[in-house]
């Protein structure tokens, strides 16, 4: 994999968007393909299971719930992937299939899988959608420091950050999703959604095809989002958003008529790109997971700006650089910073005098972000006495 | 004012409160055509109810003459029954030509409606305790007014029993032992309420009885489903045979024998749509020809001659209505399309999304998006007379566009001879205490159903804002005067 072929950036190449539908607080912008292409399919599998346990490695494992996996089916050579007379295999309740294994325990279900992704057949690959993006975000230097330093706690420096875990929110929790998603009304060539909450882009999900994402379009429901936009949820309003009207003056005729309404289409479909550029067209960090055919999957995060949206996600990108698939996930503030000093520290080979250097703070101050971030037990208790000790004579 | 004080006569006063009562009233009769307490796609049952009995309470404190006059402006049966039921709480007024008009108006209105909602009415009255002399005396006039008591006693059985009981209406010896004791096994002299005696215990005697009753009785005697439905047959409405239409189609043996132009034209529609797609496709010349014999029936009753009319119809995905109103706005924009089409002297129609079906325009289903602004340019460039717009009214592809289209063209290209657009929506939306408009240029009437359509051709230039306060009422009277007159009994 030549690291070229990665995406620097997340485009809306081949798709287009559409005027947004609103209800209460949350809008949703169809994403529309201009040429659909039937060699890349994506269907649901749903688990019922309360927990679900992935082995990353030999010492790794990632825990959360996680309600169905995605199945990507592709040709390569550009045939129809799904071909028409195809059995499609739906699996009962606790049934037993290749995805690991179902425990009941009784006060709860758990499935035990091996690996985040897993081909099924020549052209077939199982996926766990955005659990694929968020382990890659908690791994982010998930063995803790690696140079010892005295502040270290002996805890630390044995375990690292270990169990590392982040929060966040089902779907149902935000206030009006669900209604929204019931009331949308779906396009003719519609392959994906921009959710916005409070005007703020909480989540992108683009398919393949639009018979998929008819399917998938209640999954949206089901999917993780950041604590920040069930905040918003609450305190959201019906907000009108206006491109500029039709210019009585340039019109002169119906064709004129006809220009100035589909130049307003138009500029709806630039608001809402500029109501998502913290994702759209801004610089990625992107990890190639997985080859398939003339695809990748490719997961990615923006740069951790702790003053801006960051997303993270994931993204089926065909060799020209056509989106196929597209999820993403809006980090809430908290996450955002304990990523970003998680980084800073990590950059710094995990001295924190040299970290506080480039943030340009003493390294109290900078214990005392990491411990307000909750990363407290990475250092030893006497560099925890000694930063209260300063706060108190000192407070800033 | 500039001493900050109100004098009584000051013209500016009377124009603002005239303006004020005009906007009031036409906000009051414009939602009663299309309002009910119904789930809707977009609100939800609780909502509208709100919604609507504020209304209602807001009118009748305020405008109570008019509120009365309302029952004969053709809304729906759900409003007039909510009027009818709010005058007789609040009892009658002291005027005694107002108290005489609104009896009429009360006792007209009651014979105009379907007897199951009247009678349904009483029941509510009696469960409200309202027991006044005038309500007394509404329901005592009803009950006589009606031709078969024996017939309304076994088919609203427990409803006629507490609106009998609530009046102490004067019961003749054998209505009053069959409602109010029930185990007596005596014979009754009247073949129908012995028929019913008959039928509880013996299966075979209840297919003389109207079809609602005999279908529980059925129950009781365990008849198996398909011979019930043969045999009762010829005691259905053709509104029971309309509505069983599909149930039959299930049950082995069954053929439901039934008159397709008997049948309201949305009514119609509303079958038709409840077809599957197969079905509506291999019957596509008769249901077609059943939906114009409809047409033309309706168009009888109210005469309307239009020249070049084009019509703008919504089958997005919300015209699917709610599972109360299953495909409701859509089967309103259907016959609507099919009446106009009978009466313009050429019609157009432009469907959005984009219709794909067409030869049959009954063959659509809803899906997709309301893009309103291109059918409605498609349809200004045809330079038509009149442009129906039949949608819900949620434009959001894009929003609010379809109202700059049409203010963009009357103001530079249409000027003088732009057609008259009007927006008719067959949905309540209970947020706005309103059915939700398109915007400021396009008058919104409420609609209820197709064959109202001349009717709420009239009432568009209320709403639209332009017309007096005296006009609304002349116009309210005139209807008052024509249903008090055609009244028949």
């Amino acid at each position: 994999m030549k690291p070229e072929d990665l995406q620097q950036t997340i485009s809306l190449k081949g798709l287009k968007l559409a005027p947004s539908q609103v209800l209460g607080g949350v809008r949703l912008a169809p994403v529309i393909r201009k040429q659909v292409r039937e060699d890349l399919r994506l269907t649901r599998r749903p688990y019922h299971e309360d927990v679900a346990a992935v082995q990353l490695d030999q010492k790794t494992a990632y825990y959360s719930y996680i309600p169905h996996a995605f199945i990507a089916d592709w040709s390569n050579d550009g045939s129809p992937a799904v071909a028409y007379g195809t059995q499609i295999r739906r699996l009962q309740k606790g049934q037993k299939n290749s995805d690991g294994r179902v425990h009941d325990l009784g006060f709860m279900t758990a499935r035990v899988m091996k690996k985040m992704r897993k081909r099924e057949d020549r052209n077939r690959l199982r996926f766990l959608p955005m659990d694929l993006s968020l382990e890659g975000f908690l791994s982010l230097h998930f063995g803790g420091p690696d140079v010892i330093w005295e502040e270290y706690s002996r805890a630390a420096i044995r375990d690292g950050l270990s169990p590392r875990c982040e929060m966040s929110v089902p779907g149902r929790w935000i206030k009006g999703l669900e209604d929204a998603l019931r009331v949308f009304e779906i396009h003719e060539n519609q392959v994906g959604s921009l959710i916005f909450v409070g005007d703020a882009l909480a989540s992108a999900f683009i398919v393949p095809h639009p018979d998929d994402y008819r399917d998938l379009h209640e999954t949206l429901l089901t999917d993780d989002y950041g604590e920040l936009l069930y905040f918003y949820g609450l305190y959201a309003q019906e907000n009108r958003l206006h491109p500029a009207d039709i210019d009585a003056k340039r019109v002169a005729s119906l064709e004129d008529l006809r220009r100035e309404v589909k130049r307003v289409r138009g500029d709806w479909s630039t608001l809402h790109t500029l109501m998502s550029d913290n994702l759209l067209d801004c610089p990625v960090h992107n990890e190639m997971v997985y080859k398939m055919g003339p695809f990748q999957l490719q997961r990615f995060m923006t740069e951790l700006n702790p003053k801006a949206e960051n997303h993270i996600g994931e993204a089926i990108v065909r060799k020209n650089g056509t989106l196929e698939y597209l999820k993403s996930y809006r980090l809430s503030a908290a996450q955002c910073r304990r990523a970003y000093l998680l980084m800073q520290l990590a950059d710094s080979n995990w001295s924190v005098e040299a970290c506080a250097e480039k943030l340009s703070c003493t390294t109290h101050e900078l214990i005392y972000r990491l411990e307000k971030a909750g990363f407290g037990h990475l250092f030893h208790q006497h560099v925890h006495d000694k930063v209260q000790s300063m706060l108190r004579n000192a407070p800033w | 004012m500039t001493d900050g004080t109100y004098s009584t006569s000051s013209p500016e006063r009377n124009r603002l409160r005239e303006q004020c009562e005009r906007e009031d009233l036409v906000m009051f009769i414009n939602p009663c055509f299309a309002a009910t307490r119904q789930n809707e796609y977009y609100t939800d049952r609780y909502l509208a109810s709100v919604s609507i009995e504020f209304l209602h309470q807001y009118t009748l404190i305020n405008y109570r003459l008019l509120y009365a006059r309302t029952l004969a402006a053709g809304i729906n049966h759900f409003n007039q029954l909510q009027i009818i039921f709010n005058l007789l709480q609040s009892g009658a007024p002291g005027d005694p030509r107002q108290r005489a008009e609104e009896g009429a108006l009360i006792a007209a209105a009651l014979r105009g409606l379907p007897p199951n909602r009247v009678y349904g009415l009483f029941t509510r009255l009696q469960q409200a305790r309202i027991n006044n002399r005038r309500t007394r005396a509404v329901i005592k006039t009803y009950l006589n007014w009606r031709r078969e008591p024996d017939f309304d006693a076994i088919k609203y059985r427990n409803k006629f029993r507490s609106a009998a009981a609530h009046i102490h209406f004067q019961l003749d010896a054998e209505l009053g032992r069959f409602l109010f004791d029930p185990s007596s096994q005596k014979t009754y002299t009247r073949p129908l309420l012995n028929q019913y005696r008959q039928a509880q215990y013996s299966a075979s005697a209840i297919y003389e009885l109207p079809f609602t009753v005999a279908e529980s009785l059925a129950q009781t005697h365990q008849i198996p489903r398909e011979v019930f439905l043969q045999k009762i047959q010829p005691k259905m409405t053709a509104a029971e045979k309309m509505r069983y239409q599909s149930t039959a189609a299930r049950t082995k043996g069954v053929d439901i024998e039934f008159d397709l132009s008997r049948a309201g034209l949305t009514k119609l529609a509303l079958y038709i749509l409840s077809l599957k797609q197969r079905e509506r496709r291999d019957r596509a010349v008769e249901l077609q020809a059943a939906l114009n014999s409809a047409a033309t029936k309706a168009l009888r009753r109210a005469p309307l001659a239009l020249g070049r009319v084009a019509a703008v119809l919504d089958r997005s995905r919300s015209s699917l209505g709610s599972r109360e109103r299953r495909n409701r706005p859509l089967g309103v924009a259907l016959a609507a399309s099919c009446l106009l089409r009978n009466t313009a002297r050429e019609y157009r129609s432009f469907w959005t999304p984009e219709n794909e079906e067409a030869e049959y325009e009954f063959l659509t289903r809803p899906a997709g998006q309301t893009a309103l602004a291109e059918p409605l340019l498609a349809a200004l460039e045809w330079r038509p007379d009149l442009i129906v717009i039949v949608s819900d009214g949620y434009e959001n592809d894009p929003p609010q566009l379809v109202d700059q289209v049409a203010r963009v063209y009357r103001e530079t290209i249409g000027k003088g001879n732009t057609p008259e657009i009007v927006h008719m929506n067959p949905v309540f939306d209970a947020d706005h205490y309103s059915p939700r408009r398109l915007g400021s240029t396009i008058p919104t009437v409420g609609l209820r159903d197709a064959e109202d359509i001349p009717t709420m051709l009239g009432f568009a230039r209320f709403t639209a804002g332009t017309t007096k306060l005296e006009d609304l009422e002349a116009y309210l009277s005139h209807r008052v005067k024509r249903m008090l007159n055609s009244d028949e009994t």
